[in-house]
């Protein structure tokens, strides 16, 4: 498990849940980026300044975090762009569909012990698990 | 000051996920590669992320459940209980983009910072993917469906 980073697993977590939390307790909202995202761009929503500046905080945070030293990677991405277009489509119409996604049902959802969350988690988690040994082992490598 | 509050927690979220490497689609599919368990490759940060999460999360909204909101009238728990065919099939088409690319709404977001085309490319196609979904709920909307109840009683 050389690629393994338990410590800042563990920081980086408790702040995602602690986010939640504070989310919930001042606006009483629940901290689901697909749905918060959804409603920023969908037409009949009229709620749309915390939802922008939720995701603007999420925005400034690694900007922030290379201003104080901390070393930001690029993200590693798929080369062929039908992959990425095909991939943010699905999740994107799929998180929809299901209401929510890793943080809405993930996070939220499963600390909330909802049953609907707990099986969306485990479904989507599974899914992608069965995709990443197909196209990783057995059709790519 | 909701819109403050949003921001600050937009933040802490984002650090989360910067900090934890979640932002990076090869850490996530790390641990979503299950064949790196017997290789040695596997990495299993992302359960740590997501129990520590849990853990705070869990305990913080017991607590949250006591009280209204500081800053809105009124707090929007998810009241939805029943496990239906949309929010199966939803999850699995989710988990097929989740495994292809590694990205899920809040790491891709959070990585518009580093202004990565192939990054941008992915959030134009997510959220033609949810307004394609929000024009069909609309579309096939029944009298008795409440309006628009994906955006305002979902799960997240």
């Amino acid at each position: 498990m050389v690629n393994f980073t338990p410590v800042s697993a563990a920081i980086g977590g408790a702040l995602i849940g602690l986010s939640s939390v504070l989310l919930m307790l001042f606006t009483g909202r629940i901290a689901g980026v697909s749905g918060i995202f959804d409603g920023l761009i969908n037409p009949q929503t009229n709620d749309r300044a915390w939802r922008a500046a939720f995701i603007a905080g999420l925005i400034t945070a690694p900007v922030i975090a290379a201003l104080v030293g901390y070393t930001l990677p690029m993200p590693q991405m798929p080369r062929n762009f039908i992959t990425i277009v095909a991939g943010g489509l699905l999740v994107g119409f799929g998180a929809r569909l299901g209401s929510g996604c890793t943080s809405g049902h993930g996070i939220c959802g499963v600390a909330r012990l909802s049953p609907r969350s707990i099986v969306a988690t485990g479904v989507f988690m599974m899914t992608a698990i069965v995709v990443v040994a197909l196209t990783h082992h057995v059709f790519g490598g | 000051m909701p819109v403050l509050a949003s921001l600050i927690c937009g933040f802490v979220f984002g650090w989360g996920l910067t900090i934890s490497g979640m932002i990076q689609p090869t850490k996530v599919l790390g641990f979503l590669d299950v064949f790196g368990i017997s290789s040695g490759a596997w990495d299993p940060s992302l359960a740590v992320v997501m129990a520590a999460g849990l853990t705070v999360a869990g305990i913080g909204y017991k607590l949250a459940r006591r009280r209204p909101p500081l800053f809105e009238k009124e707090s929007l728990w998810p009241a939805k209980k029943e496990i239906d065919r949309s929010l199966l099939s939803g999850a699995v088409l989710f988990g097929v983009g989740w495994g292809l690319v590694g990205l899920c709404p809040g790491p891709a977001v959070t990585n518009l910072a580093t202004l990565s085309l192939p990054v941008i490319v992915f959030i134009i196609a997510m959220a033609i993917g949810m307004l394609a979904y929000d024009l069909w709920l609309v579309r096939a909307a029944v009298p008795a469906a409440p309006k628009l109840a994906g955006t305002t009683a979902a799960d997240g």
